[in-house]
């Protein structure tokens, strides 16, 4: 399969960000044409192309939009997710910081379709810092020309954007946490129901998108719904941008039709394993996502074989991990990430959560116990399907995954009070640690 | 009676001193106004607002704490909750180069506590503290969403790619 430019058409142009050389590829044609149609119509095509959210979650956009009720009491709003703080996800800060008015059409035709209120909010990441200057400035010449503000394109429609600026914390690209976020509070997520789409922000009705959700929007608009589904295979359609690191020699954001297998994607794409060393595990979806091994590299990267593997394809953060590493610190280290990152409301996932990364780092001293590997599935097994939000289920998808697949190595930590021969730790033990 | 710690929640400091009222600057109101018209409430502002009083003073002290509390219509107690749940507001002052180096799993693997480790061994400093001198901050981060260039260290506002120890004694050096 050969790299293809579609989402990424535009981001080696020089100057891409600047709305001249946006308009120059044809920009904003497609909310011309959108504004010009009805809503419903917009909706309708986006759920003929199937497009799935981008997100994590691989919810089909069309029918998020259609669950918006029509005439609610307060204020439709569309919310965009650009919050990236998945591990191993780094996909929308290129159409954020190179391509800014592609998500700004796609708001703009987003916001029609579900019938939005005159103001929406660009969730973006604090440490995105020059993103979001990016974007403010992309605004601002969008403004200029008329294509946010009032009566845009003449069809009546009003709209503008905000750049709201997170402070670091990953709970807000949950859809709930972000918009309890938006609204100035601590972003920890919502009860679920009422969902979002009936109540969401500043009690209204709310659509959470993704950047490169949002992205795919004006390029269904301008080519068809058919035209969409023309990449990839049924239900998995469009082009799909995939973000490959870890130990591999030519990490980067790679543009695919979606399903491109593991293998390929790393072997003919990546330039292969640091040192051709040989892969131990591959994460496709992001931190979140279960391990696969090396054997379940023919995978084709869309939602539902991903998803039949027993993992997900998330938010197409592939991280490889290479055999020269030992898998109970890979471990350590994610589930230090969710101990940190856990909001703290529900006591399986905050406790639950520091308990894994406590006995994950007691293996790796040295001081591991016979039943840690199975007490480590228990603990797993009181968070998943016990919290709030999908942060618990997504703590102990590397725990899991890796117990069952890599339970040798656990057992060595216990019996030999080091990590596997040929394989390394890459810290210290001696240097403090930061409290959370 | 023992020394507090400076953590500590009794600890003086972290109370606000009726003696020192800070208030934004005429720049900084300006922008602050803007903010207001963003939103349909003024809580919705807090997050913006508390970014902005970080670009002002460096930090959020118990002081700033206050006067945003009273400019939005909100209990101090409010104000901190947020505060203290988001990693980027600043509960201490920061150095004047505050390093923060990612160590999740993409960085981990291009060794970036090896980055991370050696700043702290070499400038003497525990995760999260200052540099006697208030020049540099070390502290560790999670991902920064800029795994494919892995380690990336963030200095203030800017982000570092494809960083190595060398590169950023370097980079340090040129800090002045
Ligand atoms: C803990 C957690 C973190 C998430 N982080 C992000 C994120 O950083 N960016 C994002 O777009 N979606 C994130 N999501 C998914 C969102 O909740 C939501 O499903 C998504 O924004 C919907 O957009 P989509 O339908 O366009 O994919 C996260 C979900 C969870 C549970
Ligand atoms: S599952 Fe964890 S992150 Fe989600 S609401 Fe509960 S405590 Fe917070
Ligand atoms: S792991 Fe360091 S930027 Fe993602």
């Amino acid at each position: 399969m050969e790299p293809i430019k579609v989402l990424t058409a535009n981001i080696d142009k020089p100057n891409s960000a600047s709305i001249d050389v946006y308009l120059a590829g044809g920009g904003y044609k497609a909310a011309e044409k959108a504004l010009k149609m009805k809503p419903e119509e917009v909706t309708q095509i986006v759920k003929d192309s199937e497009l799935r959210g981008r997100g994590g979650a691989g919810f089909p956009t069309g029918m998020k939009w259609s669950f918006v009720p029509k005439n609610a009491p307060r204020p439709t709003y569309l919310l965009c997710n650009a919050d990236e703080s998945e591990p191993g996800t780094f996909k929308d800060r290129v159409i954020i910081e190179r391509d800014p008015h592609l998500l700004i059409e796609g708001m703009i035709i987003s916001a029609y379709a579900i019938g939005s209120c005159p103001m929406s909010y660009i969730y973006i990441r604090g440490e995105f810092y020059f993103g979001a200057t990016v974007l403010d400035k992309a605004l601002e010449e969008a403004r200029a020309k008329g294509f946010l503000g009032k009566n845009i394109f003449g069809s009546g429609f009003d709209f503008d954007i905000t750049v709201h600026r997170g402070a670091g914390a990953y709970i807000c690209g949950e859809e709930t946490g972000l918009i309890e976020s938006v609204e100035g509070h601590r972003g920890q997520p919502r009860v679920k129901p009422p969902f979002p789409a009936v109540v969401g922000v500043f009690g209204g009705p709310t659509v959470v998108n993704n950047v490169e959700t949002l992205a795919c929007v004006p390029l269904i608009i301008n080519n068809g719904a058919e035209w969409f589904k023309g990449f990839g295979s049924p239900k998995n359609t469009g082009p799909k941008l995939y973000c490959v690191s870890g130990a591999v020699k030519k990490p980067g954001v790679y543009e695919f039709p979606m399903g491109i297998s593991l293998k390929e994607l790393i072997y003919e794409h990546c330039g292969g394993i640091t040192g051709d060393r040989k892969v131990k595990a591959v994460i496709p979806g992001g931190a979140s996502a279960p391990m696969l091994t090396a054997d379940e590299l023919d995978l084709p990267l869309n939602f539902d074989a991903v998803m039949k593997a027993g993992s997900m394809l998330g938010s197409a953060g592939i991280i490889v991990i290479d055999e020269s590493m030992c898998i109970v610190d890979a471990v350590w280290r994610l589930a230090k990430f969710f101990a940190h990152e856990s909001c703290g409301q529900c006591t399986p996932c905050r406790e639950g959560t520091n308990w894994m990364e406590t006995v994950l780092d007691r293996l790796e001293r040295g001081h591991g116990r016979q039943q840690d590997a199975d007490l480590l599935l228990d603990m797993a097994d009181n968070i998943g399907g016990k919290s709030l939000c999908a942060l618990g289920d997504a703590a102990i998808g590397p725990v899991i995954s890796s117990v069952k697949k890599f339970r040798d190595e656990y057992l060595y930590h216990v019996e030999h009070k080091s990590c596997l021969p040929g394989t390394t730790r890459y810290r210290r033990l001696d240097v403090a640690m930061a409290v959370h | 009676m023992a020394e507090l710690h400076p953590d500590s929640a009794y600890a003086p400091e972290r109370f606000a001193d009726p003696a020192k009222k800070v208030e934004f600057s005429p720049e900084a109101k300006k922008k602050f106004d803007y903010l207001l018209t963003r939103y349909p409430n003024k809580e919705a502002a807090l997050l913006p607002v508390l970014h902005l009083a970080q670009e002002e003073w460096g930090w959020i002290s118990p002081e700033a704490v206050h006067y945003i509390g009273g400019l939005l219509d909100l209990s101090p107690a409010t104000v901190f909750g947020v505060v203290s749940f988001y990693n980027m507001y600043n509960q201490k002052p920061v150095g004047k180069y505050h390093v923060q180096v990612c160590t999740n799993l993409s960085c981990m693997i291009g060794r970036a506590y090896d980055i991370y480790e050696g700043l702290c061994e070499k400038m003497n400093v525990q995760p999260g503290q200052t540099t006697p001198d208030g020049k540099f901050t070390i502290t560790e981060v999670e991902c920064l969403g800029s795994c494919g260039t892995a380690p990336v260290v963030q200095i203030n506002n800017d982000y570092h790619e494809n960083m190595t120890v060398e590169k950023v004694d370097a980079l340090l050096k040129t800090l002045k």
